[in-house]
């Protein structure tokens, strides 16, 4: 027995590093399984080495490096038998990338196995060129790939049309070889086949204009079709799921057409029969109804404009946003941000729901409603919504806070229609979450106030106030002491009073007792302490008889 | 030209205390970059809640996961994904497992990664879906194990390998 070879089977080595009660035990043990494949490695061992490279696989994906086995999946590949070319194009996909040199080697063995009478082992190929071929691959090997999208077997065709993908990813240029071998795929009846092929049209489309309009032309008619015999299909137990006959492809199908559709009066035409039948046919009670519902709604927005799918798209987001299902909400969300460019009323008649959506207890939700709330404001309705979001900031955590705080005070500066309902929300903000506004922001709101000089004394007064019951907010407290050392006299003798104000008496020396406070306060900081240092100087110059 | 590619990016399967039992990379990523996926994923995805949405948003894409028994099986799209038809993909691929193993469970998994990846395989290339019928899936897999249980059979009774063993 070859002393260096390593006895323990695959099985053995993962309970031995299972068991392992420290890192410091399991270091060991594939310390020692490494040296032993090291050795069967540089003495060419034939018997194990399969094995040896399912222990190495093992061993990479508990993150110790392996390297050293790369040459291992190559010798592999080039056996004749098959179990060895399927743990070596294993080995190849899992331990090294397009990016290492070697890979280049394993183009001659790619090249014999897409030739290779056993189709499993074409199969193979396929496989892992389409998982990590290199641009330089894929030219070398693009006209065999071509070749096998018109196979005998359509498990193959379906991997040729895959790895096609990859190869006009990579190349570009190549991808004009690929539109008729695509384009026949369409007509096809196996699912996978057209699954793939359907994909392999779509990225052919984003890649290739030529192919765009060669598939919108020659080709959306057929997809139709067969779009409305998937929908209209009897019960098919193999590609049944909640009742639909192959969701995956009625998916595809729709996302090809949207692409067709976009842009091109006469393709959008010719889907809104099927668009029509696909979005009231189809239940959505299950996720799989739901995600054709989802994939068509988007289908409906992108293409040319059709009254009535419209509406009938924007009904399914309406039902989609009040079910309780938060996955379902969460993409009601999304299909409304993007809703927005296409029928911005539409959106705005759902936002009562979207602002509850901001108090979710789902972060992913309230973000994305966040997100949307933002882009649905302008001059009329900023403040309801201004007034809902400061309601929302009041009961958020700390996490989201930051968020909120930064979308209010952007919404308030683009949009503020008047400057006493600026001041008026950015105290308000200042006083629930001032600790998360930033410095532009209180310096800008600075700067607004002593420029309105009818609503100093206002403004004074209404900070006054506000210090008095939030004293934890940082910048709340600079903006009131700077405020105070300004218009102090304004302050004290109620100067500049609006209708709407409430007489507040406040005297010299409680202005300077509220400085005083603020430079004695624990969490305030060298700035807060500098301005009210600063304040109190200002006021000792207009209330002398408080000097001391 | 149009929008981004709607691909699948990397697949992972983390158990509940983060260790890794699988990982498939459709995109580049370096050894460095994969370990800090790794890393801040797992952070993320162990500690949301039960009842929240199987979608988080990180790093300019979108994970979809969702947990089975002890495992969590995630998928990381482009934010312009359609993240419900991920979540039947993510399905598709446990039931297979299901059916190859017979009621699967993390140990099957982790003893058998190889043939978890087999499988993975025949179901995605490339990111995108390539069949959409389980039992075809599973016919594929079962007729390839079949080759390698044949080929061993052959290889157990050439007389040469019974004189190299012996001779061993």
């Amino acid at each position: 027995m070859n002393p260096f070879s390593s006895g323990t089977r695959l099985r053995d080595m993962i309970r031995a590093i299972r068991s392992c009660k420290t890192a410091a035990e399991e270091r060991a043990v594939v310390r020692k399984e490494c040296a032993a494949i090291r050795a069967a490695i540089s003495e060419n061992d034939q018997d194990y080495r399969h094995r040896n490279l399912a222990k190495l696989m093992f061993i990479h994906m508990l993150g110790y490096p392996t390297h050293f086995g790369q040459m291992e999946c190559l010798k592999l590949i080039a056996s004749s038998g098959f179990p060895e070319k399927r743990i070596g194009y294993l080995g190849l996909m899992l331990l090294l990338d397009e990016r290492q040199e070697v890979l280049m080697l394993v183009t001659n063995s790619l090249k014999q196995d897409l030739n290779h009478s056993n189709q499993y082992i074409i199969g193979l190929a396929l496989c892992a060129l389409g998982n990590i071929c290199s641009a330089e691959m894929a030219r070398d090997l693009a006209p065999e790939v071509e070749r096998l999208l018109q196979f005998r077997d359509p498990n193959i065709r379906k991997k040729a049309a895959l790895c096609s993908i990859r190869i006009i990813k990579k190349v570009p240029d190549l991808a004009e070889n690929f539109i008729n071998p695509a384009a026949s795929l369409l007509r096809e009846k196996h699912h996978g086949v057209l699954i793939t092929g359907v994909q392999l049209c779509t990225d052919l489309c984003k890649v290739s204009s030529e192919a765009l309009e060669y598939f919108r032309e020659k080709c959306t008619e057929g997809l139709v079709k067969t779009l409305k015999d998937m929908a209209n299909s009897p019960y098919a137990p193999e590609y049944d799921i909640a009742g639909i006959t192959d969701p995956f492809l009625h998916i595809r199908l729709l996302k090809l057409l949207r692409i067709l559709g976009q842009g091109d009066a006469d393709a959008s035409d010719c889907m809104n029969d099927i668009l029509a039948q696909v979005a009231t046919k189809i239940e959505s009670n299950k996720n799989a109804g739901n995600a054709i519902l989802y994939e068509c709604v988007g289908t409906i927005m992108s293409i040319e404009d059709n009254g009535g799918l419209r509406v009938l798209a924007i009904n399914i987001l309406g039902r989609f946003l009040s079910n309780r299902d938060n996955n379902i909400r969460y993409v009601a969300l999304n299909m409304l941000m993007k809703a927005i460019t296409v029928d911005a009323q539409a959106v705005q008649r759902h936002r009562a729901t979207i602002l509850e959506c901001v108090k979710d207890s789902d972060a992913s939700i309230r973000k994305k409603a966040l997100d949307l709330v933002y882009l649905l404001v302008n001059e009329s309705n900023v403040k309801p919504l201004t007034k809902e979001l400061i309601e929302s900031l009041e009961a958020s955590d700390q996490e989201f806070k930051g968020v909120l705080t930064a979308k209010i005070c952007s919404l308030v500066e683009k949009f503020s229609p008047e400057k006493i309902w600026y001041i008026d929300q950015m105290l308000k903000v200042l006083s629930e979450a001032g600790n998360f506004v930033k410095d532009e922001v209180w310096h800008a709101l600075i700067v607004v106030i002593s420029n309105a000089s009818d609503l100093h004394g206002y403004s004074v007064r209404a900070l006054y106030r506000a210090f008095q019951t939030s004293t934890e907010q940082e910048t709340l407290v600079r903006v009131a002491v700077w405020c105070i050392g300004e218009y102090g006299d304004m302050l004290v003798n109620n100067v500049g009073m609006l209708d709407i104000e409430e007489p507040i008496t406040v005297t010299e020396s409680d202005a300077v007792d509220a400085l005083e406070v603020s430079i004695k306060r624990l969490n305030s900081d060298l700035t807060t302490k500098a301005m009210a240092l600063i304040a109190l100087l200002k006021l000792s110059s207009r209330f002398p008889s408080c000097s001391e | 030209m149009i929008n981004a590619c709607q691909k699948i990016h990397f697949v992972l399967l983390i158990s509940r205390q983060g260790k890794v039992r699988l990982t498939k990379w459709y995109s580049t990523y370096s050894k460095k970059e994969r370990s800090k996926v790794l890393r801040e994923l797992s952070g993320v995805i162990l500690t949301r809640g039960p009842r929240l949405c199987n979608f988080v948003e990180w790093r300019g894409l979108k994970v979809v996961y969702k947990r089975y028994a002890s495992l969590y099986f995630c998928m990381c799209i482009d934010p312009d994904g359609n993240e419900l038809e991920i979540l039947e993909i993510i399905h598709h691929y446990v039931e297979v497992l299901d059916r190859y193993f017979g009621s699967v469970c993390e140990l099957d998994l982790i003893y058998n990664f190889h043939k978890a990846y087999y499988i993975l395989d025949e179901i995605l290339i490339s990111g995108e879906l390539q069949e959409s019928s389980k039992r075809t899936v599973v016919r594929s897999v079962a007729a390839q194990d079949s080759l390698v249980e044949a080929a061993k059979e052959e290889t157990g009774s050439t007389i040469s390998n019974i004189i190299a063993h012996a001779a061993k």
